[in-house]
């Protein structure tokens, strides 16, 4: 093999040495659409094979020397049923089938652990419900499964994982969610696969999946010490959000206890279900949204917390389930040391009474 | 028995006749000011041939950039302009124009019996409209280019980039009206200016695919000339409609964007698909099998068309519902393109199939477009387009269908009418190599990024993990062919210009009306008004001409 150049041959052994068709199967869900994929393989080659197989015989056998003479023939009606009704039941056999996988990728179950995500350019910022903070990378466990909470600070950019066989955009201004439960520990690629400027093919990162066991190593020796719902709740605190949302009867807005997944009465009317995308929503465009029963006196936040800052906050009050530790930030020295004062929040703080009144779930 | 239907008059005494389109007026006026459809077609295949190349030129950069994993032939930036103004070029300065602006242009008024289009002036102005657009393109690019890819996504190209988006956004929507006015003018064209006799199933499927695609250009170009707008004035005055701190909404200029650009899609492919009905009947001397199915085919894509625009954004977070109806409205789209290819094959039954080049290339186009066509439907099934869509797949995917289709297509009725259009043969045997070249080096090229994109490679990356790239490298080889592969018919095309033999009226015995007339034809096309007394594909009638013709010479 010496006439042909080292470095191609190098390259054609490394590629019959690692030759994939698909990449590993690393989630639940990947077997799954990889059934449907192959199916569709299977289809499209038998009906690729029917086309070259009747164009070349047709070639051969009525090619002008053979058959010199054409026969005229005006069409079939029969045939045309057939070629109609056979392609459009596949088709349909794999809408039904596809769409099955669709919901399920996009249905995340009740037990599913939320991680939030916030694509910027050109990195992707990772806020575990613990407080661990990752940029371009995703640490989870084996066998539990997965919601992301996916939003973009500027772009639109997608986050995919190939090996998990599941992709979600994210979006400016709104919450997305995608969820997965990995099956085999490794270390994935993760993509940014919606075009989003100069540094787009750099805005990639790892899926580290690792066992039960080594996340939780993991997560006691990268915890900032604080849960995302503990920043939340300086945050709550320093933005003086207890001025108002602490429950008192003279209070000026609404208690947040349990308001999370309640149904809200609206004053323009109409009731509202509080999930993620409202509670943001209240907070950036509060006049949008005035419960029923008060003024509308809040100031927007838009431009004054980060998207991180709106999950942290957001993280807080869904898992707010009394109006006593609002009225514990109302004085919001008790929460913050004397050292940092005002300072905004979600910086790297030892957090005093951290563990109490069994306020954050987890 | 000879292989060939090929009948050209006798080489010594045949000339070109002295009075045609060509040579009735003389100077770059008489072409610059010309009202007559064949001429503006001339211009538009010039033009489109141009920006053909310059789009070519993009691509080559953009897989020589891919050979290795790093980004080291250009900067990321550099990268991104360069894979922008491929598919600006390509899209809106090639692929819409290309068959109805040139073919379309020429052969419409000729296949219904008539003198001209029905509004010449705005045929030329469609032309100098196309000619605009063209130039701000390469305003933009010599002026430093534009990155934020051909789809304008917001809000990266109103509020994040600061390259020039306003003025290749000109461009567009200027090209956006000449190719409005050009389906403007087929549509009055084909309704109003039909020779005696020529009814609506007696018109080539070249026409009916060609009306269909106009409707799609009259009705959904307006939509994009209209997002386009609204992103000027975004990144002008920032009127906020799509923004989302604003009250607006990112994902309303997506659907306005789909809205056009997926029927775009099928204004790029149905003319092609009219341009293959007419080769596979005449090289297999038989008419369309199933022409009233391949007719209705055509209009059923362009209507379904419009309803299915929903399915490039299955994984942005429109709602799981209608995710369900945009992927069912998808799977009843590809049905009539199924129909199209299988009536196609059975024209070839009982035929009597000769294989010159344009038939190569029908042949090229039916196994392309079949492997492009199935692979869309992995890409309208909602659970696969999750983990197919951005990848290498939907590039390999669409690529199939517009390079592999209306590549294809479009040269194989470019030969197929260039001895109308010239009056001269091109040379047969170099143009089989061409069109067999083309094949291979497109496979090579675009079959292996199907594979990269189920392994995960993202669309728009200069740079990726190494082990993707064998496959690229495979497909930067291929690239090299291909481009070969479409050098070739310049070359030997203008050569024929001067040199290929003497075609006579009708070298294919072709059955269209067009073929009934001198070549290159006469100003007025015909030199007294056909009348349509036959069906289309009328290979008795034709045979019947001929003895006429015999028995009142003899």
């Amino acid at each position: 093999m010496s006439h042909i150049s080292p470095i191609i041959w190098q390259f054609l052994v490394k590629w019959m040495t690692n030759f994939a068709l698909y990449p590993p199967e690393a989630s639940k869900i990947a077997p799954q659409m990889d059934a449907l994929f192959f199916f569709m393989v299977l289809v499209s080659l038998i009906g690729l094979t029917i086309v070259i197989l009747l164009v070349t015989s047709f070639s051969l056998l009525y090619n002008k020397k053979r058959h010199p003479v054409a026969v005229q023939i005006e069409g079939s009606t029969l045939l045309e049923a057939t070629w109609t009704i056979i392609p459009l039941g596949l088709f349909l056999v794999m809408f039904v089938w596809g769409a099955l996988i669709y919901f399920r990728v996009y249905t995340p179950p009740a037990n599913a652990m939320n991680i939030y995500v916030v694509g910027k350019q050109w990195m992707w910022k990772v806020e575990h419900p613990g407080g661990q903070h990752e940029i371009n990378a995703l640490h989870i466990p084996t066998g539990q499964p997965i919601q992301l909470t996916l939003i973009s600070q500027d772009v639109f950019h997608s986050f995919s994982i190939p090996a998990f066989r599941v992709k979600r955009e994210a979006i400016p201004g709104r919450y997305t969610t995608v969820w997965f439960e990995a099956t085999t520990p490794g270390t994935y690629h993760l993509f940014c696969t919606q075009y989003c400027g100069t540094e787009h093919s750099h805005m990639t990162g790892d899926i580290v999946v690792l066992t039960p066991e080594d996340y939780k190593k993991w997560l006691a020796s990268s915890t900032s010490g604080a849960s995302l719902a503990q920043n939340g709740e300086r945050l709550f605190a320093s933005l003086s959000c207890a001025a108002c949302h602490n429950a008192r009867p003279d209070a000026r807005g609404p208690s947040l206890a349990s308001v999370y997944g309640s149904k809200l009465p609206l004053s323009s009317g109409g009731t509202v279900l509080a999930d993620d995308a409202y509670l943001r929503e209240a907070i950036l465009n509060p006049s949008q949204h005035i419960t029923q029963g008060y003024a509308p006196i809040m100031p927007t936040y838009q431009g004054q917390v980060s998207e991180e800052g709106v999950i942290a906050l957001v993280e807080y009050i869904r898992n707010l389930d009394s109006d006593y530790r609002v009225q514990q930030t109302t004085n919001t020295t008790v929460l913050l040391p004397e050292s940092e004062g005002k300072a905004p929040a979600g910086q790297k703080p030892a957090v005093p009474n951290a563990a109490g009144q069994g306020m954050v779930k987890q | 028995m000879s292989d060939t239907i090929v009948s050209l008059p006798d080489q010594r005494t045949a000339r070109i006749p002295k009075t045609n389109y060509l040579s009735k007026e003389n100077g770059l006026l008489s072409w610059l000011l010309t009202g007559d459809h064949k001429r503006i077609a001339i211009l538009y295949l010039i033009s489109i041939t141009c920006f053909f190349f310059v789009g070519g030129a993009l691509a080559g950069l953009i897989r020589l950039e891919l050979l290795t994993p790093q980004s080291d032939l250009m900067a990321t930036d550099t990268y991104n302009k360069v894979f922008t103004m491929h598919g600006v070029v390509m899209i809106f300065l090639f692929l819409v124009p290309s068959v109805p602006a040139t073919l379309g242009n020429f052969f419409i008024p000729m296949m219904i019996g008539a003198k001209d289009l029905a509004l010449p002036k705005v045929n030329l102005l469609s032309w100098y409209l196309y000619i605009v657009g063209g130039i701000l393109v390469l305003y933009t690019m010599i002026s430093g280019g534009v990155d934020t890819g051909w789809t304008f996504t917001t809000p990266l190209s109103t509020h994040y980039v600061n390259t020039n988006v306003l003025s290749t956004g000109l461009a567009v929507f200027v090209a956006g009206f000449s190719s409005i006015f050009t389906g403007l003018n087929f549509i009055v064209t084909i309704h109003k200016m039909r020779a005696p006799g020529m009814t609506w199933f007696r018109m080539p499927l070249f026409v009916w695919a060609h009306y269909a695609a106009s409707i799609l250009m009259v009705l959904g170009t307006p939509v994009l000339a209209i997002a386009i707008v609204l992103v000027a004035l975004e990144r002008t005055i920032g009127i906020g409609v799509f923004d989302p701190t604003k009250g607006g909404d990112p994902l309303l200029f997506q659907h306005l964007f789909w809205f056009y650009s997926h029927p775009a899609v099928y204004i790029m492919i149905l003319p092609g698909m009219g341009v293959i009905s007419e080769t596979i009947s005449t090289f297999s001397r038989k008419r369309v099998f199933g022409y009233t199915a391949v007719a209705f085919s055509s209009v059923a894509i362009a209507v379904f068309g419009f309803f299915v625009w929903a399915h490039h954004m299955f994984i942005m977070g429109i709602s799981n519902y209608s995710v369900l109806i945009f992927s069912l409205l998808t799977m009843l789209v590809a049905v009539p393109s199924a129909i199209k290819i299988f009536n196609w094959t059975f024209t070839l039954y009982k035929g009597s199939i000769t294989f010159e080049t344009p038939m190569l290339y029908t042949f090229g186009f039916m196994g392309l477009f079949t492997i492009g066509g199935l692979t869309g439907v992995f890409l309208g099934t909602s659970g696969t387009d999750i983990h197919l869509t951005e990848t290498y797949f939907i590039v390999a995917h669409f690529h199939f269908v517009m390079v592999g289709g209306m590549l294809m297509a479009f040269l194989a009725g470019i030969h197929f009418w260039w001895p109308k259009m010239t009056g001269r043969m091109y040379p047969e045997k170099i143009s089989q190599l061409a069109a067999v070249v083309t094949f291979i080096g497109f496979n090579l090229t675009f079959f292996p990024q199907f594979i990269l994109g189920t392994l995960g490679m993202p669309r728009r990356y200069a740079s990726y993990p190494p082990e993707f790239q064998i496959l690229n490298v495979f497909s930067t080889a291929g690239a090299t062919v291909l481009g070969v592969g479409y050098l070739l018919p310049v070359l030997y095309l203008t050569w024929s210009l001067k040199y290929g033999e003497i075609a006579g009226d009708n070298p294919w015995q072709a059955t269209g009306l067009e073929w009934q007339t001198q070549s290159p034809p006469l100003t007025e096309n015909f030199a007294e008004p056909p009348i349509m007394d036959h069906e289309a594909y009328d290979y008795d009638w034709l045979e019947g001409q001929k003895e006429k013709e015999v028995a009142s010479v003899g």
